[in-house]
């Protein structure tokens, strides 16, 4: 690994009783895209604005560029773009008021903000509403005017925080594709998602984490590798008779999870125990034969699926 | 032209650097273009409320009352109300900024959290829209004098020096109004506001002079910003310097100083803790 960018060791962070981040160690590599995965109330966000030095930890050390937030807020934030959970943009100034501004708070001069602004406008394709206030945007183009704001000041470490909550399908593959192509231009990219396919898709190395603790660590498939079977074949027998069923599918492979609608059954080949369900004339009314995904890691380490 | 990281590390060793960036004035810019695109409304009324109290108490008022003794010097009644308006606007112009406006941006539109995860810090905000409260403090002095000075309510030259002295009674009442509003939750505590203020401007002697109080009710209204506020603008206008009004000034100086540390210290505690 090249040099870590950021670095945590036993980072905690409570809230009054309540412990929100649990003592968990990390690094992020320069240039690396990484993910943290986890329900909701993981603690996720919390580190995330620890990370972003707008929140102090409560115990144990963070550097962020070799330099300690608590010491060096302003200086870290200034290498920093910042996507919030929730969108917080100015709803009384325009699409561009709104870039150039942000802008100006970093210091920016506002010529060298003027040009930035037509990239961002095509970059988050919103040429044709740059003078609409942001009150009148929909909740989509609110989260793509967001992650432009954020890369208004050319930051090194792109935060993203569920960036692609609330976006259609077609304009989350080509934010998927914007974020490639600015890792390709050295940005480290530190984001969270409950999307297992977005997590698949952007990250080089991810930790999943549970009740404030980290649970897993590693990339994608090497999470999958550790934590899954090959192939999962899932079964639905209908509500009634799930729970019926279930004891006897659960002889016939080493690891089955009961959802309220199906049962995932965890094997190396699926076809063939599905051969084997149906020669003992179960009869499950619908079956699949698929790889096992990060969603299954997710489900054996938190025994939650990621969106509730 | 500097980077962002330039900028910051530029004053990373700066006493402060932490809660300030050097940059109030770009909160300042931010207002001006909320202001193209806002309603008049509001403003316009801060403008036109003051004038017409002139209007109501001096000119209708005024004719039962005739004259006021202030001094040791007796005036005519309009001219007597009109620094003490001029005082009025001031300060409900800086406060109608740093209360309603500030409570909004910190609990409806998180405005303030966008602000302060660039490398601006909660000094830079403060500073910022207090000055904001400020410019509208100045406008609304210069109003008033523009039409009161024409109708010859101003006694003199010297009472030019009355707007700096609005604009500085406006700082204090907006960095005050705003370490307040930061600290509040609800509307309801927002409604608070104006039942303390409408009586505290009510009695606070912009109308006559609180000498005709029962004494205590005299002492606590001299325990009142507003007070203080209108009563060195008067001392201004009719240059009736005393040792009441370095106590007026010292008043707010230090309504000014408790409101930016308190305004501050909540703010990073708010959105940087
Ligand atoms: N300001 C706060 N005060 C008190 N508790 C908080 C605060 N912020 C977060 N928490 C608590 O800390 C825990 C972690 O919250 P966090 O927002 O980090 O979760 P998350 O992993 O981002 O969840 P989600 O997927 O829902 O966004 C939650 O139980 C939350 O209630
Ligand atoms: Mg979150």
């Amino acid at each position: 690994m090249s040099e870590s960018l950021i670095s945590a060791r036993g980072l905690t962070k409570k809230y009054g009783d309540f412990t929100a981040v649990n003592a968990i160690d990390f690094d992020v590599a320069k240039g690396e895209s990484f993910g943290l995965l986890g329900p909701n109330g993981a603690g996720k966000s919390t580190t995330m604005r620890i990370i972003a030095a707008t929140s102090q930890r409560t115990a144990g050390t963070i550097s962020i560029l070799g330099r300690d937030p608590e010491e060096h807020g302003p200086q870290i934030r200034a290498h920093l773009g910042v996507v919030p959970q929730q969108d917080n943009l100015d709803g009384e100034l325009t699409v561009t008021e709104n870039l150039f501004i942000y802008g100006r708070y970093f210091g920016l001069s506002k010529k060298f903000i003027r040009a930035k602004i037509e990239e961002l406008l095509e970059f988050a394709q919103l040429e044709e509403k740059r003078n609409v206030k942001v009150d009148a945007l929909s909740g989509g183009m609110k989260r793509r005017l967001t992650i432009a704001r954020a890369l208004v000041s050319e930051p090194d470490i792109l935060m993203l925080d569920e960036p692609t909550t609330g976006l259609d399908p077609q304009a989350r593959h080509i934010l998927w594709d914007r974020l490639f192509r600015l890792k390709e231009t050295g940005v480290t990219l530190v984001l969270t998602t409950h999307f297992m396919d977005e997590a698949e898709q952007l990250c080089d190395r991810l930790v999943v984490m549970d009740n404030g603790k980290i649970m897993a660590e590693g990339s994608p498939l090497e999470l999958i590798k550790v934590y899954s079977t090959k192939e999962v074949l899932e079964v639905r027998f209908g509500s009634e008779r799930n729970k019926e069923v279930a004891p006897i599918l659960r002889g016939m492979c080493d690891r089955i999870e009961e959802l309220p609608d199906r049962i995932l059954m965890y094997v190396e080949d699926g076809e063939a125990l599905l051969e084997e369900i149906i020669a003992k004339k179960l009869h499950p009314t619908t079956s699949l034969v698929r790889r096992s995904s990060l969603e299954d890691v997710f489900l054996r380490l938190t025994g939650r699926s990621l969106i509730e | 032209m500097s980077t962002a990281v330039e900028i910051a590390d530029a004053r990373a060793n700066k006493f402060g650097h932490q809660l300030y960036a050097g940059r109030a004035r770009a909160i300042v810019e931010r207002s001006l273009l909320a202001l193209r695109s806002s309603t008049w409304v509001p403003i316009a009324t801060g403008f036109v409320e003051p004038v017409l109290y002139l209007l109501a108490f001096g000119y209708g008022m005024g004719e039962l009352i005739g004259n006021v003794d202030f001094g040791g010097k007796t005036i005519d009644y309009t001219v007597f109300i009109a620094p003490g308006l001029l005082a009025t606007s001031a300060m409900n112009g800086a406060i109608y900024d740093s209360t309603w406006n500030v409570f909004f941006k910190l609990n409806e539109s998180k405005l303030y959290q966008g602000m302060l995860a660039t490398p601006l810090g909660p000094l830079d905000v403060a500073l910022g829209e207090i000055t904001w409260a400020l410019l509208r403090g100045l406008s609304y002095a210069m109003a008033f004098m523009a039409i009161t000075a024409p109708l010859g309510l101003v006694p003199g030259v010297a009472a030019i020096l009355a707007i700096p002295a609005a604009v500085f009674i406006a700082f204090g009442f907006a960095s005050f109004g705003m370490a307040i509003t930061s600290y509040f939750k609800t509307y309801q505590q927002m409604g608070m506001i104006n039942i303390v203020l409408l009586p505290m401007f009510l009695f606070s002697g912009s109308l006559y002079p609180i000498s005709v109080y029962p004494d205590w009710l005299e002492f606590l209204i001299k325990l009142m910003p507003s007070w203080h506020g209108i009563e060195l603008v008067r001392d201004i206008w009719f240059s009736a310097f005393d040792n009441g009004t370095l106590i007026h000034v010292s008043y707010f100086c230090v309504m000014i100083v408790t409101g930016l540390y308190f305004t501050t210290r909540r703010l990073r505690n708010l959105f940087m803790r």
